[in-house]
């Protein structure tokens, strides 16, 4: 128990997925210049995480894996070289399944995720923890709470950058550096604070 | 070389870039910059599932039903990434074992899906070819340079040979260690992006309101 909730404020600071690796950073500057976008995407990325890296994990262990295929009978294969394709297929079966799953059920939820859920698709940081849980071999309790911990961390990420953003617009910024330039500079700042947890450990 | 083709090589390198202006492909790159060596491998192998997947698709570009062009754009670039990460570990399993995750992160990155989506869809392979080409080395001229800077104040050396004697070893340059962390890499970017945004002037992004200048205290009163 002690190590899973230490995995998962590891997850969250030390290693944000945002901050410490760079995943999602097209989406993460493309949608942080509003608060509630940017509040609204990350609610999207924790549910996708959450659900796509354990769901992963359990493809990788009983399907992909070096002999994981043994309760089939078929214990010599390994089929771990086709871990791309299959990842990346769970995670765009995933979010359509969740999209038509909100649309019948909770149209509320959906219309303010609507038009979020097709862009993480494409988004790193969902793949990224998937590979992430596969190359360092987690368990299925583990990769839960990697994926929560994962999806947390980025929202968290996400949205402060956009508090930052809005009042970023009332400065005065030279030319060259107005927009993209400067918002690189900020999350900079932003991952030197992040990066002070490292200290947090248990 | 008409001067069509060479637009489409070379404008994404300086004009166009990818990442400095189009904001794509920010995602995987800069993790892998604190070695040369890593960059310029994950460079090359950018540049060619890029070129490869947009001629592939440009190539089938009229066969691909408009509702399921998203999966099989992924399916195609998913399938050049997986040869690409079996060569880099069948020959290079050092670097490849650097790379981590990041090799396979080049399915996600979202120069490889733009292109494909915004180029290859509507042009014949050749000019595809060309244009994913020229976007993959816009990638790597930023990728390149970040991982220069990096490399060579961070730990004196540049692909690994020693270019400034680190003070450690008995040499003159004490290395700056913020260089090796994350943060650098964000604040490179930004300086980069002043940069060219000062050369070429077009590229300054308008601000969406300005502060009006404080009124004369002189006028007020009248």
């Amino acid at each position: 128990m002690n190590s899973l909730a230490s995995l998962f404020i590891t997850a969250v600071f030390v290693e944000n997925l945002a901050l410490a690796f760079f995943l999602g950073m097209c989406t993460f500057l493309a949608i942080s210049k509003k608060i509630e976008t940017a509040f609204g995407l990350g609610i999207a990325v924790i549910v996708v995480q959450t659900l796509t890296v354990p769901i992963n994990n359990l493809v990788f262990q009983y399907l992909l894996r070096d002999g994981a295929l043994a309760w089939m009978g078929l214990p010599e294969i390994d089929l771990s070289f086709l871990g791309f394709v299959s990842y990346i297929g769970v995670i765009a079966a995933m979010v359509q399944i969740l999209e038509m799953f909100l649309d019948r059920f909770v149209p509320a939820l959906y219309h303010a995720l609507g038009i979020y859920l097709p862009l993480i698709t494409v988004n790193c940081a969902i793949l990224g923890g998937s590979l992430f849980m596969v190359e360092r071999d987690y368990n299925l309790a583990e990769s839960v709470t990697y994926g929560l911990g994962s999806g947390v961390g980025w929202a968290l990420a996400i949205t402060a950058l956009a508090g930052i953003r809005e009042k970023l617009k009332y400065s005065d910024i030279p030319d060259g550096l107005q927009g993209l330039g400067i918002t690189f500079i900020s999350t900079g700042l932003m991952a030197m604070g992040f990066m002070a947890f490292s200290g947090v450990r248990f | 070389m008409t001067p069509s083709t060479r637009k489409i090589l070379f404008a994404p390198l300086v004009d166009n870039n990818p990442i400095i202006l189009q904001v794509l492909g920010i995602c995987s790159a800069l993790a892998v910059t604190t070695k040369l060596s890593t960059a310029l491998t994950m460079c090359i192998a950018l540049t060619l599932v890029v070129a490869c997947s947009s001629t592939l698709i440009s190539l089938i570009r009229h066969y691909i039903p408009t509702n399921i062009r998203i999966i099989v754009q992924m399916t195609i670039i998913a399938s050049l990434v997986i040869v690409v990460d079996q060569f880099l570990r069948a020959f290079a399993y050092e670097i490849s074992r650097e790379l981590s995750v990041f090799v396979g992160l080049i399915i996600t990155n979202c120069i490889v899906m733009g292109r494909a989506e915004a180029f290859a869809m509507k042009n014949p392979p050749w000019p595809s070819f060309l244009d994913g080409l020229g976007n993959g080395l816009g990638f790597s001229v930023i990728l390149l340079m970040v991982g220069t800077m990096r490399e060579l104040f961070g730990s004196g050396s540049l692909f690994g040979f020693s270019i400034l004697p680190l003070a450690r070893d008995g040499g003159w340059y004490e290395a700056n260690g913020l260089m090796l962390l994350p943060p650098s890499a964000f604040f490179l970017i930004g300086m980069i992006i002043w940069g060219v945004r000062s050369w070429k002037t077009g590229q300054v992004e308008q601000p969406e309101f300005r502060i009006q200048p404080a009124h004369n205290p002189t006028e007020a009163t009248r």
